[in-house]
């Protein structure tokens, strides 16, 4: 009875300050040492909606990237702390954007697969004179009239896709005096695609039986398909995005038309989407598992051991740009972006997974690198649901120049704002 | 020309149907239960998902029959514990609520099955073409027709020429006076919710063989349904049914003469419907809505 309730408040505030203290031990510093210590990388890219399907692979190969970055020392020794969220569209892009760069304070955003949002993205990192690694939007036009010194393209530009779909076409004869009938997705990567294939049709002599926009949230081709059955095209030409690719791929063969279909843009993971037996055309393509290099075999094996299925172009194009800003960073010794921006314009060499090493080309900050096309396997060769299609050698040749494939200044000119 | 304008009319009546079987459940949860079900579309999404792992292990056959059946009972659930609370309050209250169960169940398809779109096929006894004249058709979707037509008919009858239709349409009207009579609408809400969500599961079965399987399948054709049920007009089963048709043909005819607005055309319809008949084509005048 001798408890006084002055002695138990004492011990209440003895206790209340013993666990300060331990707090003060443990917890506290651990989380400043988080804030002081590691390196934020931001990550943006669409994870619904028709280009989800992709996005999805590109967090995955961003977090594969970061983690082994992680375990082999981070950056000067400081881990990397990845902040990666859906980037919705270009509104909500923008939003995040510079909400990763002013609260979060990260030194580099990476991803995106919207050119439309990617535009919205580069705006806000240059802005803030941060990075952006544009790992997924492929418009001429973000290297060209709206490039800027902050960001750098890993991902291949609209016409280096056309160049490479369109030695392919050469070689089967399908251009010159040939009618193509082309569906194009309705937004700004469907509109740049088009532009660019238009210029290399007319440059080699085929003609355009119709061109046509397809709204983005078109489920439905049927419509499509009667008229490309009236016009009797010598070629149906996609230039379509995401999901939609899927939709036109599954129905083209349910009406089953006779004529050959060849694309200007691709993702791996559509074709899986539509299956075997469902899958048909000629299709360019940034990079694939069976590229042999020492390096994409690695890459593959940890993707598959880490998620259970291969790695797809998207999946390669985040997990590499992100190596490669962290291996700038170690290189300089600094996170600063115009230190970076500097180096990589000097021509700093990338192994790039592929057999020949990857630069960022100097006036316009794309990744000069080899390109392929795949042709699908008739449905009795396909061994599992990952193996649809065989991978043509890259393109260039070994003898050629990388830059063969990319725009030049007069196609694409870029003035870097300062 | 002209036939080319024929077979997308021909082309829009048949692909009008794929929104019936959505449109026709939306319409009838919301005349009886005053509940604008945003979920709907995820119910379509499940079906379709249900329906290519099902294919695997029982056959198309199978999983044809077995997905949409599991699916409404799953919507039977859903009406037992969540629906059942919300006829009598304010509408909003009853938008969050299926607006939030959709975002749940579509979240939860990418969390289990990824976000990439997993690979279907028309059963290869369906697959091949039909030509009538010089009208080419795909075999399937004569199919898909056929079971929209029998759903419909079958529904059609169910509303008008039973029992239990007799007192749903009571119900419709003027539930107050079903209650006074002595009837209790809850089973026949419960009824009406799970056929309602089977129908929207039937359709993701057909839809699954010919559109890319992934999560956020449901939310794209919702809103086409949405428009078939305003411009169709409220609690009208025919005004649904030539909505559908409507909507059907007039994009097919836009994408012929102007493709890029292909979307866009059905609310530029809705729109001229809402103009000059406010209540839709063939709205009645549901007493407790005015």
């Amino acid at each position: 009875m001798n408890r006084s309730p002055v002695s138990r408040r004492r011990r209440q505030v003895l206790q209340g300050a013993g666990a300060a203290t331990a707090l003060g031990a443990l917890g506290f510093p651990a989380i400043v040492r988080s804030q002081s210590d590691s390196i934020r990388f931001g990550h943006l890219t669409p994870r619904t909606g028709f280009l989800g399907p992709l996005g999805e692979y590109a967090v995955m190969g961003v977090n594969l990237a970061v983690d082994e970055l992680n375990a082999a020392g981070g950056i000067m020794g400081r881990k990397i702390e990845l902040i990666a969220e859906d980037s919705v569209n270009p509104q909500t892009a923008s939003t995040k954007a510079e909400r990763l760069l002013e609260r979060d304070k990260v030194v580099v955003i990476i991803g995106e697969i919207s050119s439309a949002s990617g535009l919205a993205i580069a705006q806000v990192a240059q802005r803030n004179r941060t990075l952006f690694f544009n790992t997924g939007c492929n418009s001429d036009e973000l290297r060209g009239k709206s490039c800027n010194r902050y960001m750098f393209h890993t991902e291949a530009a609209n016409s280096m896709y056309v160049n490479a779909e369109g030695q392919a076409l050469l070689r089967d004869g399908m251009v010159k005096g040939k009618k193509w009938y082309s569906l194009t997705a309705d937004y700004a990567f469907g509109h740049d695609l088009l532009r660019v294939s238009k210029r290399f049709m007319a440059a080699n002599g085929g003609t355009f039986a119709a061109d046509e926009l397809v709204p983005t949230d078109a489920a439905d081709f049927s419509p499509y398909l009667l008229k490309i059955r009236n016009a009797k095209p010598d070629l149906v030409v996609s230039n379509l995005a995401g999901a939609q690719i899927t939709n036109f791929m599954k129905q083209y063969m349910e009406f089953g038309l006779p004529f050959p279909v060849a694309g200007f843009g691709f993702d791996t993971a559509v074709a899986w989407g539509a299956g075997k037996g469902n899958v048909l055309g000629i299709w360019p393509l940034v990079w694939d598992s069976q590229v042999k290099s020492a390096s994409a075999q690695r890459f593959t094996e940890a993707f598959t051991k880490k998620y259970g299925k291969p790695p797809e172009n998207q999946a390669w194009g985040d997990y590499m740009s992100t190596k490669h800003v962290a291996q700038a960073m170690n290189e300089l010794k600094t996170t600063d972006s115009t230190k970076i921006v500097e180096y990589l314009e000097k021509g700093a060499k990338f192994d790039i997974m592929k057999s020949r090493e990857g630069y960022y080309r100097n006036w316009d900050h794309q990744l000069m690198q080899e390109m392929y096309t795949i042709t699908f396997k008739p449905a009795a060769e396909v061994k599992d649901k990952w193996d649809l299609f065989t991978l043509s050698p890259p393109v260039p040749a070994a003898n050629q120049s990388l830059e063969v494939l990319a725009p030049t200044r007069e196609e694409n000119a870029c003035t870097m704002p300062a | 020309m002209l036939i080319q304008i024929l077979e997308q009319v021909l082309n829009g009546l048949l692909a009008g149907a794929y929104y019936l079987l959505i449109a026709l459940g939306l319409s009838l949860i919301f005349s009886l239960g005053g509940l604008v079900n945003l979920a709907h579309g995820a119910f379509y999404a499940l079906g379709a998902y249900f329906a290519v792992k099902l294919a695997d292990t029982i056959g198309y056959a199978g999983a044809f029959i077995a997905s949409p059946v599991l699916v409404a009972l799953i919507g039977l659930v859903v009406e037992r514990f969540l629906f059942r609370r919300f006829y009598r309050e304010d509408p909003a209250l009853g938008l969050l609520l299926t607006f939030g169960l959709a975002m749940v169940t579509e979240q939860a398809l990418r969390w289990i099955f990824g976000a990439a779109p997993i690979p279907f096929s028309i059963p290869p006894a369906l697959k091949g073409q039909v030509l009538i004249g010089d009208f080419i058709y795909s075999r399937y979707r004569l199919l898909m027709l056929a079971v929209a037509v029998v759903a419909v008919g079958g529904l059609w009858h169910l509303l008008k020429r039973t029992p239990f239709g007799r007192v749903v349409r009571a119900g419709v009207q003027n539930p107050d006076m079903v209650a006074a009579l002595g009837i209790s609408l809850a089973p026949y809400m419960a009824a009406v919710v799970g056929l309602a969500v089977g129908l929207a599961a039937l359709a993701g079965v057909l839809m699954a063989a010919i559109t890319g399987v992934h999560p956020a399948m449901g939310a794209d054709i919702l809103t086409a349904s949405f428009v078939v049920v305003v411009i169709g007009g409220l609690g009208s089963f025919w005004g649904v049914v030539l909505a559908a048709l409507i909507i059907g043909v007039v994009r097919g005819l836009t994408v012929y003469f102007f493709p890029p607005a292909a979307e866009a055309s059905m609310y530029l319809l809705m729109l001229l419907v809402l103009l000059f008949r406010p209540r839709g084509l063939f709205g009645e005048r549901i007493q407790r809505f005015e």
